[in-house]
């Protein structure tokens, strides 16, 4: 999987109230959810980050709620990835289960600012910044990377199962 | 090797002599919650794979406790999504209103928790259950889809942190002002994906309900479950709950810890955590200058009949400050009779309090409470994230039953030392 795009920094301990406001929580619909992404940590990010635009933040990222509502309004906003110093565990497993990329590595983080571009290499295991300069990323336990690869928990549970 | 007791419980459930830290585990769940904003995503991802029938339907529990009584039509369009699945598979267990409370606090009262359980809940706060020596933890709703079609769920064996409380208690701390010194120590990463093991001269003092809070608050330090030994007073818990008594498991001896963490309770006066953090922690009686406009207790965390009667033996005979709005929540219907019949009730109206059916509503900014633009509001709850309660430029104090309700009556952050003596 690889992606390109432009960068939007975010800080530390980015919660998913931040992320999609309890407000919106009456409904699960993608759309509605990608259009108010973020809006409580940067107020009308989702109605206009570009299509295939790359989260970058700090530590913690996604801590809170359990609201699998996060990572699919990200997703629906048309975040291609997300990457950040490290990431709650909810957040992060919610990720893997619907299948969006997230990465962990300080070191793209400290390398990168607001409005780069980079490029993302999920197989090859690396990151191009803006620089040129290549990042070496680690890849998740092959457990993990099985769900990913098949596009999330139920993909993943489908092909053992053949139905249900 | 020695393990942990989170190591330990999963390595039951999962049929494995050893487990450590990092490995992956498939297993059975013994109980899978959803709530009425989580359960919609599940329940459409389950139509949507194709699922025909679920394997363990009575393993399932779904709780609408957030936004009802329903605050608008799209939130009961929400609420009749779960209805309508639990009349489609009867093995479901769904809790009507009147039926209904907040999840983490009804589930144990109605003795549907034991010691050793395996429980997954998608709501973050399922932590809650380790207060009986369960494993718990916050899942999403792609992972209940999962429990719906099969029955299983995949789990990352956490290591373990564990935390020693000793020293002697002083009057007014609870619970929840131990939750917030852990926080406030550790940061609210300090135990990013790991498990909390609970133990110490304290904890063996504390109620099964302080324990709960507790344990309801290891996800705001990052925890994935936060646990304790199910000891004396979990069995006197069950008793009249359940018939099951469960398994209850013990660390080794020679168990191995990721850290240790000690804390000396002796001398430590009630807290609060400041926004926009829960680990912003500082001493209810340095909050003086600050004047509040709202004062919520109740909720998963602090919404159990304990809590309400120590905010009533604050209360008693007093009057909520002007201009301060007292919003008091009983988490579930039996907390709620139970409170009416010890009086309680006549306590807070006499105060100028207000009570509430039992809901989610006010902790996420949901609806029953929201807060205006600058106000600021001194809450029982868990999180006091930006725009948690209302506006995003609204402030939430996190705090005891007693700091809440002793804020109530002066207005302003206190400790209760300083309305009763």
């Amino acid at each position: 999987m690889q992606f390109k795009g432009k960068v939007y920094v975010f800080g530390n301990d980015i919660n998913t109230d931040e992320i999609i406001p309890a407000r919106y929580l009456n409904t699960s619909d993608p759309e509605v959810l990608g259009r108010y992404c973020m809006e409580d940590a940067r107020a009308g990010f989702g109605a206009s980050v570009e299509k295939g635009g790359i989260i970058v933040a700090g530590n913690n990222f996604g801590c809170g709620s359990s609201r699998e509502h996060a990572p699919i309004s990200i997703k629906s906003a048309g975040i291609s990835c997300v990457i950040a110093e490290s990431f709650a565990r909810i957040f992060f497993r919610n990720c893997i289960n619907i299948g969006l990329p997230i990465i962990e590595s300080k070191e793209v983080v400290e390398a990168v600012k607001e409005g780069d571009t980079i490029s993302v290499d999920l197989h090859g295991g690396k990151v191009v910044l803006q620089s040129g300069e290549t990042v070496s990323i680690t890849p998740f336990p092959d457990f993990m990377q099985n769900i990913v690869t098949r596009g999330g928990w139920i993909p993943y549970l489908k092909a053992r199962y053949n139905s249900f | 090797m020695g393990m942990t007791l989170t190591e330990k419980i999963l390595a039951a459930k999962a049929e494995r002599d050893q487990l450590k830290p990092g490995d992956f585990i498939e297993i059975e769940p013994d109980l899978a919650l959803a709530n009425d904003i989580t359960a919609p995503i599940a329940i459409k991802e389950y139509k949507k794979a194709g699922g025909m029938s679920i394997p363990y339907a009575e393993r399932a529990y779904l709780v609408p406790d957030h936004f009802t009584p329903n605050k608008d039509i799209l939130s009961a369009e929400q609420v009749k999504m779960l209805r309508d699945f639990s009349k489609e598979y009867p093995g479901i267990h769904f809790f009507e209103q009147g039926e209904v409370g907040i999840e983490h606090a009804l589930l144990p009262e109605i003795g549907a928790i034991t010691p050793g359980m395996v429980i997954i809940g998608a709501d973050s706060h399922t932590c809650t259950y380790g207060a009986l020596g369960a494993f718990s933890t916050g899942v999403g709703s792609t992972d209940i889809a999962g429990f719906y079609l099969t029955g299983k769920a995949w789990l990352r064996v956490p290591p373990t942190v564990k935390v020693v409380y000793k020293g002697t208690l002083e009057p007014w701390v609870s619970g929840k002002d131990l939750i917030l010194l852990l926080i406030g120590k550790i940061s609210v990463s300090g135990a990013q994906y790991k498990a909390i093991e609970f133990c110490g001269p304290v904890i063996d003092g504390l109620s099964v309900e302080a324990r709960l809070t507790m344990a309801n608050m290891a996800i705001e330090a990052g925890g994935k479950n936060g646990v304790f030994t199910a000891d004396a007073k979990v069995t006197e818990y069950l008793q009249g709950r359940t018939d099951k008594t469960g398994t209850v498991f013990t660390a080794d001896s020679d168990a191995e810890y990721e850290q240790i963490v000690e804390i000396d309770v002796s001398g430590v006066k009630p807290v609060v955590a400041y926004p926009h953090l829960p680990q912003n922690v500082h001493e209810a009686g340095t909050g003086n200058d600050i004047q509040i406009d709202q004062v919520v207790i109740g909720s998963c965390t602090n919404g159990r009949i304990e809590d309400l009667r120590i905010a009533a033996q604050i209360l008693k005979g007093k009057k909520i400050a002007k201009h301060v709005r007292c919003l008091i929540f009983p988490a579930t219907p039996a907390i709620y009779r139970q409170a009416l019949d010890e009086g309680l009730f006549t306590i807070f109206l006499d105060a100028g309090a207000v009570i509430s059916p039992p809901t989610c509503g006010p902790c996420l900014g949901g609806h029953m409470g929201i807060l205006a633009h600058g106000e600021k509001c001194v809450s029982t709850t868990n999180r006091n994230f930006v725009g948690r309660m209302g506006h995003q430029d609204s402030e939430v104090y996190l705090a005891s039953p007693a700091t809440a309700a002793a804020s109530a009556v002066t207005g302003t952050i206190s400790d209760p030392g300083q309305v009763v003596s």
